[in-house]
């Protein structure tokens, strides 16, 4: 078998994953319980929800970070998963031979510490920024200036598993994960690196930025009935469900990971992206920015529509983002769409946001290798404008040679991969 | 590898607007507001008529002000590059932007901090606060990725968008991960940059927290003895970066040449910044007749870069991206290499390093040379 692609780069192998979601720590435990159709949604008890619209999501509950923040657990997250896929690839845990491309959450100070600060200032009467910078320069607070900076999971990430060079911290929005995932296969593709560590975490459910998200009606407001309230395609879905979750490839030229004998778990075939001027928010009515993500990955890979068995969707619940997803893949798809299998993590984890593109990745990946598809759960009320097989409740056996997972985001931010078992032609 | 050059450049700060404005005062004092935030002095950016590069009130509302600094040099980036006016090339022209995050509403965390200290229940009464008193589209002038995503609206930039995160060093590896995407020819042609609002309670409160700012009158960089410290910049740079070819395919002159780009992260211990410097310059081979530092004057670090570059560039005319703007933080290495490639372009200089090393981490250099 080549070790390049048809247009000659390295082939780029997956030979290592980790994952955890609020479905349980690692790639097994959150495959087990996504393939039994099982829900991480529940009520949120990390903070009162009195007043809130929304008092339901995916978070992870099981993972203690002191002080308790989302940095912190994002950092967490990033570690579990980074050391579960490095582990697994069998390279050194200190001494990773290549570079770390990591999607982060934007990260900002929180309300604790904001709080904290104007304990500290004295000030009785009206607390302004006046009396918080007051504070700041007594020196106490110093390790917050590290805690909340967007490099510093990146830095600690980057410190622990010895990764080269100049880490790179991004965001793409929704699409974050997808986007190191493609650093990283551009990166080994040119020649640059024979390995990358690509990460996307997200431990960010805390009550501003599920408000902020709700100001913007981008949230499922079925509280009553947590587990059924992430519906995506049903024609009753009203928002996405926040979930946490982390998530690492090690991607390796696989020449030289066949080279040391490792164990190739699949291989990222191809990568693409387009950017959309239409809105902030919402997706070109004529899909035509997805529809060239689609393309532009599927050409990448060098396969055609017809070798697709399986579409990973971003699928997210919201009203505009499956019926738009749908119309894409419709459209480069063509016909076969309406036998095509398509489905969402999300229904069970809810919307991992900077984390989706790299868990998800890793669950396309693990359809790959055992020939199971997740199911699409809480399909009760099919939608009409959405005539898609979509998995519905149950986990299937199908044999899948490819498959496309998608992840769309605020900002007009598309991208889409595709993942092999083996390279096409091998 | 094809070579990779400079052909449009659109920055803002103190000092103005555009890139004449900006070589001038490379001799000259900047622009400091030493009373808004006393006692920080800040560089403010100058005024600034956003319909010439934001035409719609829709989309300037739609911001805060690092976005619209950032979108207004975005577009005299793609006006000096000859691009503006091409939908085509803008259609398939990638964008890597370098950003931190937005801005807050600072009334709203005051009467809200204010009100948390008599709650019963502190928990409920922010969140019915926060309900009640957040503008819903703050959080899209808040989201780092959002300034890209404004980019793409108001100048229809729409190939692949990216936003790298990481504070100085972000700035260097968005213009790294460019030129090694135009090099190998995986792409023709983008548009990178940042922009930075200093002039925010928020992000001085960060960075107070660390010790790390400069609360005298204004100095030079190199000056600010033994405390040192930096003054933030509001600032904004893009630069467009294309491959020879393309360039002189559509006609487009170039500024200048980008040579090469090193980065790295050393742990931080006294000598290591130094050294740092010295192996970055060794990959980019460099043998400059102008420096172009992001020095931010804090403490320790300035002194181990005015050392280096003694043995690195002995001869050589320095100037430091803060004395002109400030430290305009992820833009603070886009506007290095904008003064470099003007320098280069106007012909006062022919190799320029442009060093960019981070107040508490990163460090990289990048080497600008003749088109």
């Amino acid at each position: 078998m080549a070790l390049r692609d048809k247009q000659g780069r390295p082939l780029v192998a997956v030979t290592g994953m980790g994952v955890v979601t609020s479905l349980g720590q690692g790639k097994d435990a959150t495959w087990a319980a996504l393939t039994a159709g099982k829900s991480g949604i529940h009520r949120i008890n990390r903070f009162p929800t009195e007043g809130l619209r929304t008092t339901i999501a995916g978070t992870i509950d099981f993972i203690d970070v002191e002080p308790f923040c989302a940095p912190m657990l994002s950092e967490r997250l990033a570690m579990m998963a980074a050391e579960e896929a490095v582990g697994q690839s069998g390279l050194a845990q200190t001494e990773f031979p290549g570079a770390l491309f990591i999607a982060v959450p934007p990260v900002e100070m929180e309300w604790p510490q904001r709080e904290a600060l104007a304990k500290a200032s004295g000030q009785d009467g009206d607390v302004t920024y006046k009396d918080l910078l007051k504070a700041a320069a007594t020196g106490e607070f110093k390790k917050w200036h590290d805690l909340f900076i967007f490099g510093t999971v990146a830095d600690r990430v980057a410190d622990k598993f010895g990764t080269k060079g100049s880490p790179i911290s991004l965001s793409t929005a929704c699409s974050s994960g997808a986007t190191a995932i493609q650093l990283g296969v551009e990166a080994i593709r040119r020649g640059e690196t024979d390995a990358a560590l690509c990460i996307g975490t997200d431990g960010s459910v805390n009550p501003e930025s599920l408000i902020r998200f709700s100001l913007l009606s981008a949230l499922s407001t079925q509280n009553e009935n947590p587990e059924g309230a992430s519906k995506p395609f049903s024609k009753n879905r009203d928002g996405f469900v926040m979930g946490e979750g982390g998530a690492a490839l090690v991607l390796e030229n696989a020449e030289s990971a066949k080279a040391r004998g490792a164990k190739i778990l699949g291989y990222v075939l191809g990568c693409g992206e387009k950017g959309d001027n239409f809105h902030r928010t919402r997706s070109s009515p004529d899909g035509s920015p997805a529809i060239a993500a689609l393309k532009q990955a599927l050409d990448d890979a060098g396969v055609t529509p017809d070798d697709i068995d399986y579409i990973n969707a971003h699928g997210t619940s919201t009203p505009e983002n499956d019926k738009m997803e749908a119309m894409s893949c419709t459209a480069v798809l063509g016909e076969r769409m309406a036998r095509l299998p398509i489905s969402s993590n999300k229904s069970m984890i809810g919307h991992t946001l900077t984390a989706a593109g790299a868990v998800e990745a890793v669950m396309s990946l693990l359809t790959l290798s055992t020939g199971r598809i997740p199911p699409t759960i809480n399909y009760q009320v099919p939608d009409p404008a959405i005539p898609l097989d979509v998995v519905p409740n149950v986990a299937r056996d199908a044999n899948v040679k490819y498959v496309l997972s998608n992840s769309f985001g605020f900002g007009g931010q598309n991208t889409c991969l595709v993942f092999g078992a083996e390279p096409k032609g091998a | 590898m094809r070579d990779v050059v400079i052909t449009g450049i659109g920055i803002v700060s103190c000092a103005g607007e555009g890139l004449d404005v900006h070589l001038s005062a490379l001799s000259g004092t900047p622009n400091t507001d030493s009373e808004t935030f006393a006692p920080f002095p800040v560089h403010p950016v100058a005024a600034l008529e956003w319909d010439r590069q934001i035409p719609k009130k829709s989309d300037q509302r739609q911001m805060e002000a690092w976005q619209k600094l950032g979108c207004y040099a975005a577009g005299l980036a793609l006006d000096s590059a000859g691009a503006k006016e091409d939908a085509d090339l803008k259609g398939r022209m990638q964008l890597i932007v370098s950003a931190g995050g937005g801005e807050r509403d600072y009334a709203v965390d005051g009467q809200i901090l204010t009100g948390l200290r008599g709650a019963e229940n502190p928990g409920v009464f922010l969140n019915e606060r926060l309900m009640g008193d957040l503008r819903p589209t703050l959080f899209l002038a808040q989201l780092s990725n959002l300034l890209a995503g404004n980019i793409s609206i108001v100048h229809g930039v729409t190939g692949g968008s990216r936003t790298f995160m990481g504070e100085e060093s972000s700035g260097v590896d968005a213009i790294r991960i460019a030129k090694e995407r135009i090099a190998s020819g995986q792409d023709d042609i983008f548009l990178v940059g940042g922009a930075y609002n200093a002039e925010r309670p928020d992000v001085l409160l960060i960075y107070e927290m660390g010790s790390f700012l400069w609360k005298k009158p204004y100095a030079p960089v190199w000056s600010r003895g033994p405390e040192g410290g930096m003054i933030l910049g509001s600032a904004a740079c893009f630069l467009v970066l294309e491959s020879r070819e393309h360039a002189e395919k559509r006609g487009a002159k170039p500024l200048a040449a980008l040579a090469g780009i090193a980065s790295d992260r050393s742990r931080r211990e006294p000598g290591s910044v130094e050294q740092s410097l010295h192996n970055l310059s060794k990959q980019l081979g460099a043998k400059p007749d102008v420096v172009i530092s992001g020095a931010t004057g804090v403490k320790g670090i300035t002194e181990e870069e005015q050392a280096a570059l003694k043995d690195i560039a002995p001869g050589a005319a320095v100037h430091a991206t803060g004395d002109v703007i400030g430290h305009a933080m992820e833009a603070q290495a886009p506007a290095g290499v904008a003064l470099a490639a003007g320098l280069i372009a106007t012909g006062k200089a022919s190799d320029a390093l442009v060093t960019s090393v981070g107040h508490w981490r990163g460090e990289g250099a990048l080497r600008v040379t003749k088109a």
